[in-house]
């Protein structure tokens, strides 16, 4: 098995709920808790293990935002597992999930430098790194309907933009998916050959421009006033 | 990347120590002038409290120390865990060579030669592995490069180079054999450290395009999705001025290798004295201090194409 998600692209609407419902569940899960440093203060700061960036694709008037939700790549070729000295962080054969054992790690911060993919957070508190378990405690949990045997961002996204699965398994729907939608992997260059791929945007229909009219000159005017004007 | 004073202290001064006891057997197995028994047992000394000091101060980054221990178990994969084994099996074999100097009353044996030469080819590797630590991070494209660990061991030579020959002065002896050989490790090291600037300065590898996977448009940063700082941020988003970068470049080559090697030549020449030779270690380590700062603060990680950084 190789399991992993499929995150599209297309439509990620950047709402960061994956990110907290993962923090949710996995502060309370093997490798938790996922500390915060002072939450209320000025600089709030803590241990996530999914993080959501937005970019600006292409040039206006041909341009488009891209809401791009990262996690663990759990890689085929796992350069972090390779460098960890204390044999902490290891990449099961079985499923193919990276994990770190909380109980051998050291904290050097080495394996966080062998990532090309931000996926490793140190935790301050107890000095461990830790990082995306693709909810090892709840996708083999027998006590859960099979609905829900999947990872906590997947689950939670409100716009069906994460996919989790098998993709050794090509009839799965995340090989689906992939095939039928070219995903791509981050960064390939590196060869690191990260599980996880994601879906490009689709190609949208061009909004038709030509049915609109010039503005008249009492409607620019009127348009400026409004500008103008401080109400 | 974030440079850590514990990895800059570490590097530099287990790097002279294991330089300095390398030179040490090699220059005491080819009879070099001055290599009495005082300047042997203080070079001995000299460089374990380098060495040990610096592997000490390489457990002040870890965050969970206790764990430290099982750092010896990864050998067959990892260049960190290769350097800790190889630290630590060089400890017997170098106390048992200067304890048969001792006993043996400054008497060379075969059986103290084949001790010291195993310590000297243990020294090398220990920092091989302390360079291909950095040399084999696909991630960072600056040291990802094997005039990397060529570096660490031309530097870590000719530092202990240099510091022979001031303990050999301290000894009443000349050294000038010894200081030719410094002289030239230092000139090849300059040399390494002259083609490593110039490599670094060519930009290649990942973009924020290929990071992305946007390859045929401009890719903007628009938000990193946090208001604070990160770990990420912290210990790769390091950022310093390039106008500063440049000149402590300057520095490391004036005084880390340029005013050692000119009193290299004048030891060569015959003139000098211990004091001015205890001036040219400390002039020179001083400049290995900046060089390795600048190791770390020039490296660029390539998770910063994900904080916006157009290439790394």
């Amino acid at each position: 098995m190789k399991l992993g998600l499929v995150i599209d692209l297309d439509v990620c609407v950047g709402c960061h709920a994956c990110a907290v419902s993962c923090k949710q569940w996995n502060t309370s899960g093997t490798t938790g808790p996922l500390t915060d440093y002072h939450p209320y203060g000025e600089d709030p700061g803590g241990v996530w293990f999914n993080r959501i960036r937005h970019y600006e694709v292409g040039d206006y008037p041909n341009n488009k935002t891209i809401n791009f939700p990262m996690s663990c790549m759990h890689c085929e070729q796992a350069d972090c597992v390779d460098v960890c000295p204390t044999g902490a962080s290891y990449k099961r054969a079985e499923d193919g999930v990276v994990l770190i054992d909380q109980d051998k790690c050291m904290g050097c911060n080495y394996c966080s430098w062998a990532c090309p993919y931000g996926a490793r957070e140190l935790d301050r508190e107890s000095g461990t790194m830790k990082k995306c378990t693709l909810c090892i405690d709840r996708i083999y949990d027998e006590e859960l309907d099979p609905v829900d045997r999947q990872p906590s961002c997947v689950i939670t996204c409100p716009a069906h933009a994460r996919h989790f699965g098998d993709f050794d398994d090509p009839d799965s729907s995340v090989s689906r998916l992939v095939r039928e939608r070219a995903g791509y992997q981050l960064m390939p260059e590196l060869g690191y050959n990260p599980t996880n791929q994601y879906l490009p945007p689709r190609l949208t229909r061009p909004v038709p421009v030509e049915d609109v009219k010039r503005k008249s000159l009492i409607h620019s005017v009127r348009d400026w006033v409004n500008k103008a004007v401080v109400r | 990347m974030h440079p850590a004073f514990s990895v800059i202290f570490f590097t530099v001064a287990s790097g002279a120590g294991y330089g300095l006891f390398i030179l040490m057997v090699l220059a005491r197995l080819f009879n070099a002038e001055g290599m009495n028994g005082g300047t042997m047992l203080s070079a001995g000394i000299l460089a374990l409290v380098l060495i040990s000091a610096g592997l000490l101060s390489s457990t002040f980054h870890l965050a969970n120390p206790k764990n430290a221990w099982r750092a010896f178990f990864r050998f067959r994969t990892s260049w960190l865990s290769r350097e800790g084994v190889f630290a630590v099996l060089f400890y017997p074999f170098a106390l048992l060579y200067l304890l048969l100097l001792w006993v043996l009353d400054n008497q060379d044996s075969t059986l103290m030669n084949t001790i010291g030469v195993l310590a000297l080819l243990i020294a090398l590797a220990t920092v091989f592995s302390t360079g291909m630590i950095y040399g084999c991070l696909k991630t960072i494209r600056q040291w990802h490069t094997a005039l990397t660990p060529a570096n660490y061991l031309l530097i870590g030579l000719a530092t202990g180079g240099v510091l022979l020959v001031m303990l050999i002065m301290m000894n009443g002896g000349r050294g000038s054999s010894v200081a030719w050989l410094a002289g030239a490790l230092l000139l090849i090291a300059a040399i390494t450290k002259a083609v490593y600037y110039f490599w670094i300065s060519k930009v290649i590898g990942p973009t924020i395009n290929t990071a992305t996977g946007f390859t045929r448009a401009q890719v903007r940063l628009l938000d990193t999705g946090h208001t604070a700082g990160t770990f990420l941020t912290d210990e790769f988003g390091y950022q310093t001025d390039p106008k500063q970068l440049e000149s402590l470049k300057y520095m490391v080559f004036i005084f880390g290798f340029f005013l050692p090697a000119c009193f290299m030549a004048a030891v060569f020449a015959g003139a000098g004295g211990w004091g001015s030779a205890l001036l040219a270690a400390l002039c020179m380590l001083g400049g290995i201090g900046v060089e390795r700062w600048l190791f770390f603060a020039e490296a660029r990680h390539v998770v910063n194409l994900y904080h916006g950084a157009r290439h790394t």
